[in-house]
């Protein structure tokens, strides 16, 4: 990319000569015009129409014919047999499938082009100010050469929901983890019959006990390798006056003699863990951690009984990661990757615009004082206008037709949470469905909704002087 | 004066932080997609494809060896070559010769047809697939290559017409005129003088649209039969287990990019401008 492409390129940009292509003079009708000149036009003619027909036969076979096809073949019924008007049109609508579709079809062409233009904008302004634009753009303009399949494989392999796998959810779970410390002990559990009850998922709770008195709450279910490196050797705690002590441990001695709800000398204490005192209201009146030998001390409580409660919290299972690919998040996480395939499209070609801008104006605003965010707001984009507007109707045809990315992402089970219209139509009328008539007026729709864009694109050819 | 210069270069610092973040999180995938492909199946069951960055003795070409020994794959492949080259240098052809027509020569209802012509480049793929498997198989090229290339050239020619007629139109009249003169026939004034002059629009379009139908795979899922068809296709039908053949999955994806990367590399600027070009598609 030695220089910017888009706007610049005589090859591609759809602008018109100045003289615009001849319309060969209409001869005047000589009477007297030769007969060998007579036959060199007819000639000419006749090649013009040779050189065309190729195209003008597979356009006509192949693209045009298949539309009048289509709109025919949507008013019949499924097996083609039966003139139903309207029906399939209607069904569209009754059909939760398809309507399903319809609204994730709407979802992407309102969120994907918007994300899609502010990002290559914001992206186009701040490379600007670096040396190394030219490697960024060639980064980010990558992903355009690679196949959806390709960028789908991609993406499934990202967004897998195990967090040893899957480097997006990596991600997560280590942010996650990062501020909310991982429970200690997903699988322990209070050894039964020793004075705790409940169940990991409800906390466990001792019955009633009254301050200065000792409470030895046995566990079970750590294997001798999960017990936290810090942990020492349980034991006993003296008894608080106005409160309750305790130890909370693994009840389980390595090697042989372990006595169950006895603290025996090889076991070791549980540290981290949370213990609560509830009273008898119910309202938790101290809380504390265990410390390294398992041991907590809760103070200050009045008199009274007050049970021990071990919270569900200290069990609960590590978190596990997002489901991107759940039926929930399965539309925008594929969106997330069409992002990663377009973002360099439209930043190289905002880019290209704002190569093109008048210098002499920006420097102006910038003598004349104006902060940089100004100038982005009250120079920059309104001069960049139609160059987004090129971008993001670009961008809405192209989301509207999206079919691999979302045949590939989204998971068998979630796949009619994530169907757009292109792929649903597929299914329709191939993939499984077989109702050609609904097919063709899912197709026939699909095209209705690109004429606008298609009006757009011929007016801009037009605009720019073709005659 | 000189805190704006500490707070422009602590704002420039920071968009630069910024943009090598935003790169890295580009890169990410694909560098997760090619070491993914260089471990071993159990190996990405077993864990993510980071940890062979600290310990890259789990590397291996492995998979790429039981991918060059797997039949099937390699012949999507050659597949994937028999379908793009020829459509590439069929859309090229016809689209010169239609727009060269539709510039310079004189026929009846010539304006009126291009008009149409543009108006066609927006029929999404997706209308023709029904009426054109039926055509096709009432003339035998449904589940061929042949066939796969005729649709894909067909869907290929509005923007290539549109693309080159507009090209063509900006050669000089004068230019055509004196080799006319010179009693240049239009055959020998196409080949000599229009298709050297629009070599860039040529390599543009040539390049657009090898990437297009390599990287298909909607029309060729639906034209290609079991022995005709294309690495996408081939690979999709691995994605119904996927989790359970990354080891297939990734270097067969891989294999499938190194085409595209490759041109990529290769003809940056009429790479970006094909694209640039081809989205109005």
């Amino acid at each position: 990319m030695d220089r910017p492409p888009g706007n610049t390129d005589s090859a591609t940009a759809p602008r018109s000569p100045s003289d615009g292509p001849p319309r060969t003079p209409r001869r005047p009708k000589a009477r007297a015009a030769a007969d060998p000149r007579r036959r060199a036009l007819r000639r000419r003619r006749l090649l013009g129409a040779a050189f065309a027909l190729p195209a003008l036969l597979l356009l006509g076979a192949l693209v045009a014919y298949p539309v009048v096809f289509s709109v025919g073949r949507s008013l019949f019924d499924a097996s083609g047999d039966r003139f139903v008007g309207a029906d399939n049109y209607a069904e569209m609508f009754r059909d939760p499938a398809t309507l399903k579709a319809l609204r994730n079809s709407a979802v992407w062409v309102v969120v994907a082009p918007v994300l899609l233009t502010g990002l290559g904008l914001v992206l186009a302004v701040l490379t600007e100010k670096v040396r190394w634009a030219t490697a960024f753009k060639l980064v980010l303009f990558l992903p355009m050469a690679v196949s959806f399949l390709a960028a789908g494989i991609v993406f499934r392999l990202a967004y897998e929901q195990d967090p040893d796998r899957g480097v997006l959810n990596a991600v997560v779970v280590g942010v996650h983890d990062a501020f909310d410390e991982p429970s200690p002990y997903p699988t322990a559990r209070a050894r039964e019959g020793e004075g705790l009850s409940g169940a990991p998922a409800d906390g466990y709770t001792s019955g009633g006990l009254r301050p200065g008195s000792v409470a030895v709450l046995p566990f079970v279910g750590v294997a001798p390798g999960a017990v936290p490196a810090g942990a020492t050797a349980a034991r006993t705690p003296e008894p608080a006056p106005d409160g309750l002590a305790g130890t909370v441990y693994l009840d389980f001695a390595p090697g042989a003699g372990g006595r169950a709800g006895v603290v025996d000398t090889r076991e070791k204490g549980l540290p981290g863990m949370t213990v609560e005192a509830v009273g008898e209201d119910g309202a938790v009146a101290a809380s504390a951690r265990t410390a390294a030998d398992g041991t907590f001390r809760l103070d200050g409580l009045g008199d009274g009984t007050y049970r021990l409660r071990v919270p569900a919290a200290n069990f609960a299972a590590g978190y596990g990661g997002v489901d991107w690919l759940g039926p929930a998040l399965v539309t925008p996480a594929i969106i997330g990757a069409y992002l990663w395939v377009w973002t360099g499209f439209s930043m190289v070609l905002i880019g290209a615009g704002l190569a093109a801008l008048p210098r002499d104006v920006l420097e102006a605003a910038r003598v004349d004082g104006a902060n940089e965010r100004q100038i982005f707001r009250r120079i920059t984009v309104p001069l960049l206008a139609p160059v987004l507007t090129v971008v993001f109707v670009t961008l809405v045809i192209n989301v509207m037709k999206v079919f691999d990315l979302v045949y590939v992402i989204a998971p068998g089970p979630v796949q009619e949470d994530a169907n757009v219209l292109a792929t649903r139509m597929w299914l329709v009328s191939f993939g499984g469905g077989n109702d050609q008539g609904l097919g063709s007026a899912l197709s026939v729709l699909l095209l209705l909704l690109v004429v606008p864009a298609m009006v757009f694109n011929i007016r801009r050819f037009r605009k720019g002087g073709s005659r | 004066m000189r805190t704006t210069k500490v707070t422009r270069w602590l704002g420039s610092s920071a968009v630069q932080a910024l943009l090598v973040l935003v790169a890295l999180v580009w890169v990410t995938p694909l560098a997760g997609l090619l070491l993914s492909s260089l471990r071993s199946e159990r190996d990405n069951a077993a864990d993510g494809w980071w940890t062979s960055v600290t310990e890259p003795s789990q590397l291996s070409f492995d998979n790429y060896r039981a991918l060059l020994d797997d039949s099937g794959l390699v012949q999507a492949f050659w597949n994937t070559v028999l379908i793009s080259v020829p459509t590439t240098v069929l859309v090229v052809g016809v689209a010169a010769l239609a727009g060269y027509a539709f510039a310079w020569l004189e026929f009846p209802g010539r304006d009126w047809l291009f008009l149409v012509v543009v108006g066609l480049l927006v029929v999404p793929v997706q209308i023709g697939l029904l009426p054109v498997a039926k055509l096709f198989g009432a003339v035998g090229l449904f589940g061929t290559v042949a066939g796969v290339v005729l649709f894909h050239v067909a869907y290929g020619l509005p923007f290539g017409v549109f693309l080159l007629r507009n090209f063509f139109a900006e050669i000089p009249r004068e230019m055509l005129e004196a080799a006319r003169i010179d009693g240049g026939g239009e055959w020998r004034i196409f080949r000599r003088l229009v298709l050297p002059l629009g070599r860039p629009a040529l390599a543009s379009l040539a390049i657009f649209q090898f990437l297009w139908v390599w990287n298909d795979m909607l029309v060729a899922l639906l034209f290609a039969d079991g022995e005709s068809q294309p690495l996408t296709v081939a690979l999709q039908s691995q994605m119904r287990q996927f989790g359970s053949n990354i080891g297939v999955l990734a270097p067969g994806a891989f294999l499938s990019l190194v085409v595209p990367l490759v041109v990529f590399f290769a003809f940056q600027k009429h790479f970006v401008q094909g694209v640039m070009a081809g989205s109005v598609k």
